[in-house]
């Protein structure tokens, strides 16, 4: 059955409070509500909130924590690198939703109050850090790698134009993990289903025209929890990053299975 | 994951926090409704047992189907109905491979909705006007 609360150790209690600097203009200032987990507390998570004057910064959302672990509390912690939108490091839920905090501008979000979590029903390292480990497991299970059984071309291993087209909206994937953390098959099933960014990849490699692995790829995913827990809820869609849609994807491979069978 | 979490580390928030799209209301009303019909399925069956064991049992259950929770059972039994009738329709549509596209789902979601409530105004409309109540 499927969990719908926060276990005991989880719940999120009442945290601290940073009220706006001496002197902001009240009409700048924003309220951000952050997770905050210490594993060295023992203690549970907490709801901090920090008063911003949004003219100290920059638009986007990294520019946010980046500004509050710089200036405010330098305890806050997060992943971030390429800023830019092609790391996928600071994939966080910002406003309800799972999106890259650098790419996500806080101009967009009409909520009163900002709320910033880490990636949902994960187990939480550290405030915005998830333990993504199995995410990764299921990634590297799809064997995301050219596949052949003939001998190696001299060069390369050549592919029309067309072919190539059809990998487009497919290899882009940053492995954010936005889209399967955004899945409720995935809250529930998580360690039985593959999950959207997986099961991307998969179709990443069972349409490329080189690999000569399809017949095995296709048996890897054929499984009503591996594959079929996708009901086309389309979270995974909606909150991409990059703009793919691993529920089309998803479909498609199971046209495959059906194709395969007739 | 299992409904018991063992691991010393927190669990990160996820129905507390999510706010919704419409294509994941479908979803879930999908379920919800697939489960009503299945209550909706017992009073037809009710109902065909009540034919078969005489006039006073049949006479018995429309008196209580015709109250006003028993009409309100069987307006969501119809709007059930509906609903999985259209949102069903979609996932035959995806399962061709089509309308995945997030514009054109969200679109379809609020389709479905018009639709369905809009086929079980019209089945009550009918069904009033036949038993002259309209």
């Amino acid at each position: 059955m499927a969990q719908l609360t926060l276990p005991k150790n989880s719940t999120v209690q009442k945290g601290k409070h940073w009220p706006a600097p001496a002197g902001a203009d009240p009409k700048n200032v924003r309220t951000f509500r952050i997770y905050r987990y210490d594993p060295d507390s023992g203690q549970n998570p907490r709801w901090d909130t920090y008063d911003l004057d949004t003219t100290q910064f920059g638009p986007m959302m990294l520019h946010v924590v980046i500004y509050i672990k710089d200036n405010v509390d330098s305890t806050l912690t997060f992943r971030r690198s390429c800023r830019e939108g092609v790391c996928g490091s600071c994939a966080m839920n910002i406003d309800g939703r799972n999106t890259v905090a650098c790419t996500k501008p806080l101009e967009d979000i009409k909520s009163k109050v900002v709320t910033i979590a880490p990636l949902p029903h994960q187990p939480v390292v550290k405030d915005l850090v998830p333990d993504l480990n199995e995410f990764y497991a299921q990634h590297a299970a799809m064997q995301p790698y050219l596949k052949t059984t003939t001998p190696a071309p001299d060069k390369e291993w050549k592919q029309s134009i067309a072919d190539r087209e059809k990998l487009d909206g497919l290899y882009e994937c940053i492995l954010c993990a936005s889209c399967s953390t955004a899945c409720p098959s995935y809250w529930w099933n998580g360690d039985k289903y593959l999950g959207p960014a997986a099961l991307l990849q998969a179709y990443r490699w069972l349409i490329d025209s080189r690999d000569e692995d399809t017949g095995a790829r296709l048996d890897a995913v054929e499984d009503s929890f591996r594959l079929y827990r996708c009901h086309t809820i389309m979270n995974c869609t909606q909150v991409c990053p990059k703009g793919l849609n691993p529920a089309k994807a998803i479909g498609e491979i199971k046209k495959m299975l059906v194709e395969r069978k007739v | 994951m299992s409904s018991h979490w063992s691991d010393p580390r927190p669990l990160s928030p996820f129905t507390s926090i999510w706010r919704w799209h419409i294509t994941m209301l479908t979803s879930i009303l999908h379920r919800v409704s697939g489960v009503a019909l299945y209550g909706g399925v017992m009073v037809m069956i009710a109902w065909l047992g009540a034919a078969a064991a005489g006039p006073q049992y049949y006479a018995r259950l429309m008196g209580l189907m015709a109250s006003w929770p028993g009409r309100l059972v069987l307006f969501g039994f119809t709007l059930a109905l509906c609903f999985h009738l259209f949102n069903g329709v979609r996932h035959l549509i995806w399962d061709g491979g089509h309308g995945y596209d997030k514009k054109i789902a969200s679109r379809s979601a609020w389709l479905a909705f018009i639709l369905a409530f809009l086929l079980t105004l019209a089945i009550w409309t009918v069904a009033y006007k036949g038993l002259g109540l309209l």
